[in-house]
């Protein structure tokens, strides 16, 4: 059944799949948000920082698994580090001076991953094939790749336990106490400070997801960084709060870029990925200006 | 003793709204342009004029509009990069199309056409603010740059989108040697400024302020949101464009789209931060400070890794310069989240009883 409308859902699908790669990353923005209000612009630096790590320890010899291991301690240190070091001296400052601190980790980040492990680029493989599905595109005439199926799996798992544990343990109900509010948390005895570290932590942890999983699509390199602006639009898009606003508009941003691209692209000379969804989501935000399942805002005066 | 106000009385309106109001403030900023217009371009070489001073200065003026947007209005903009393309590709253009146009009106109508662009982009703030604003701007950014190397009418169908200045000239004099470049540079910047710093104080920049401290509140007190934001991004992006055809004009010569990315954006919030948000004299600072860090790396590593014997290659030199920067930034954040400017005024207030502390 290939044909226009085959072509219009092979390219719906593969939007949504790359959608679901952009929620990745915009996941850690949201951890880092709804639990500290720190808008953190290092995630996309985060993500390249646990990419590179993990692809040089591997390039050195070390066990795929121990890698990964390393990698997560190198990650929650970095946590609890950047909780000691940048935030503790910042608490109580306006969240813009929170947000300019993390461009400041941005720069420093990559300096520091660069600096230790070089600059040049690495392939990476995690054993799963960028490659059409054939069974797939025999039954339907549709061309989709087997990792981005893979990588909407681990995302899919990835949200469930994040789910699970904000609703269901006590850390994460603590932690939704703190995002509500700081002072209040403090009040009823929720130590602030670890409660930093560990989100800090978790969205380390989610950060070196991400980074494998676009370390293997497009190889560990310093392009990775510019992820983070892509998981930007999702954001807005989806409302800075929530973890279903990262996937919905994930999905969102993913097809409508995809179809806009081939599509509308022709017709103006083509490259508009790198700017329509801003656009999109710009335009979106005119509307409803909280975002998809952001929380309303009531000004006070 | 040298430094303060007693004995300094002002008798009429005029002295008491000057821009510089203390008799030593006034002495100071006449020797300083004493000093930039007459003893630099004599004794100042080439290098020194055309790869630090003029990109200094042009980096000030747009660390000086992205100021007036952030430190000033309170409006977060990432995509100041792209406001300076525009005026770039406009005074292109401008000088390209209308025959025998002089290049100062070219400059101030690029910073028009910056200054549109620049309210086009705002209309989002009266709706949004704080960071989905920021991240707002950066479609700017990406836009516009989209935009210029897209339609190759701009760059009057050049390959890639590269275009090259074109030789020009003021009342009969061609401004082609770095001395010519930096007057005219600093001619303007210090008009801008000036300008800036008069502008602070106004009604409009105390309108500005009162929507950064808080816009509800200022819109209560009968400040109009919608003039005043959409003021602010252009005013700020005038300065920008004028600061974009400046760095094709008098630093570059040659310019790509390319030269206008996201990374120029931040040097220039980096600026702000480091040298001082809703300050002119920061502008300034945060600007002389970005420009000479790499410079003064380069100078001084080379002899640490001698004196040390550790091998230093230029990768790490320009990763040591990430990582300064980043440091740096998030230092200036915590200890003097107002910058070098602050500073200055710390300063200012020790000179005032100096050498008597008590």
């Amino acid at each position: 059944m290939a044909g226009p409308v085959s072509f219009f859902f092979e390219v719906l699908f593969s939007g949504l799949l790359a959608g679901v790669m952009y929620s990745l990353v915009a996941l850690g923005f949201v951890l880092i948000y709804k639990a500290s209000g720190v808008f953190n612009f290092a995630q996309g630096a985060m993500v390249f920082f646990a990419a590179l790590t993990f692809v040089s320890l591997v390039e050195r010899g070390v066990n795929f698994w121990l890698a990964m291991a390393i990698t997560l301690a190198v990650m929650i240190l970095l946590g609890i580090l950047t909780e000691r070091v940048v935030l503790r001296p910042l608490i109580n400052q306006p969240p813009i001076t929170l947000f300019m601190a993390t461009i400041g980790l941005t720069f420093f980040l990559e300096g520091l991953s660069q600096g230790i492990w070089g600059a040049q680029p690495h392939g990476l493989d995690i054993g799963i094939r960028d490659e059409p599905m054939e069974w797939l595109a025999d039954r339907t005439g549709m061309f989709l790749s087997q990792f981005d199926l893979f990588a909407s799996g681990i995302a899919a798992v990835l949200v469930t336990v994040l789910a699970l544990f904000f609703q269901r343990t006590r850390i994460g109900r603590a932690l939704r106490a703190v995002a509500d509010d700081h002072q209040a948390a403090l009040a009823v005895g929720i130590p602030l400070k670890h409660i930093w570290a560990i989100v800090w932590a978790v969205a380390g942890f989610v950060a070196l997801v991400a980074g494998l999983l676009w370390g293997a699509r497009t190889g560990v390199q310093y392009a990775l960084t510019f992820v983070a602006l892509k998981a930007l639009p999702v954001l807005i898009l989806g409302g800075f709060e929530s973890i279903a606003g990262a996937i919905v508009g994930g999905l969102i941003i993913g097809a409508s870029e995809k179809l806009a691209e081939v599509y509308l692209g022709p017709y103006v000379g083509g490259g508009i990925e790198s700017w329509f969804p801003y656009v999109l989501a710009l335009a979106f935000l005119l509307f409803r200006p909280e975002g998809l399942f952001g929380e309303k805002h009531i000004d006070r005066v | 003793m040298l430094y303060r106000e007693a004995g300094q009385f002002r008798a009429t309106y005029a002295e008491d709204q000057q821009i510089f109001p203390l008799r030593q403030d006034r002495i100071g900023v006449a020797a300083l342009l004493v000093f930039a217009f007459v003893v630099i371009p004599l004794v100042g070489d080439q290098y020194w004029l055309s790869a630090i001073l003029t990109p200094f200065l042009i980096f000030a003026l747009a660390a000086l509009g992205l100021n007036i947007l952030t430190g000033y209005a309170g409006q977060l903009s990432l995509g100041t990069a792209a406001f300076m393309a525009v005026g770039a590709f406009a005074t292109y253009n401008f000088v390209l199309r209308v025959p025998g146009i002089p290049i100062l009106v070219a400059f101030v109508l690029a910073g028009i056409c910056a200054a549109l662009v620049g309210i086009a982009f705002g209309l989002p703030s009266l709706r949004i603010k704080g960071f989905y604003l920021a991240v707002a701007t950066l479609a700017a950014q990406f836009f516009v740059l989209w935009a210029i190397q897209r339609i190759g009418w701009i760059t009057n169908y050049s390959a890639s989108g590269v275009i090259t200045a074109q030789n020009y000239s003021i009342l009969g004099i061609p401004i082609d040697t770095p001395v010519s470049k930096y007057v005219l540079t600093l001619s303007i910047v210090t008009v801008l400024a000036l300008l800036a710093k008069n502008l602070a104080r106004s009604e409009t920049g105390r309108a500005f302020m009162a929507v950064r401290d808080m816009d509800v509140a200022a819109s209560v007190i009968g400040i109009p949101l919608m003039r005043t934001k959409l003021l602010a991004f252009a005013i700020s992006s005038f300065y920008c464009g004028v600061a974009g055809a400046l760095y094709a004009y008098t630093y570059l010569g040659t310019v790509e789209p390319e030269a206008f990315n996201l990374d120029l954006s931040f040097r220039i919030l980096f600026m702000i931060i480091i040298g001082g948000v809703g300050s002119v004299l920061g502008s300034f600072l945060g600007a002389a400070f970005i420009v000479l860090l790499p410079i003064v790396l380069n100078y001084v590593v080379p002899p640490v890794s001698e004196a040390t014997g550790i091998e230093i290659s230029h990768a790490i030199i320009s990763n040591l310069e990430l990582m300064i920067f980043g440091g740096l930034i998030i230092f200036f954040l915590i200890v003097e989240p107002h910058g070098l400017a602050r500073l200055w005024q710390i300063g200012k207030e020790k000179l005032r009883l100096w050498p008597f502390p008590h």
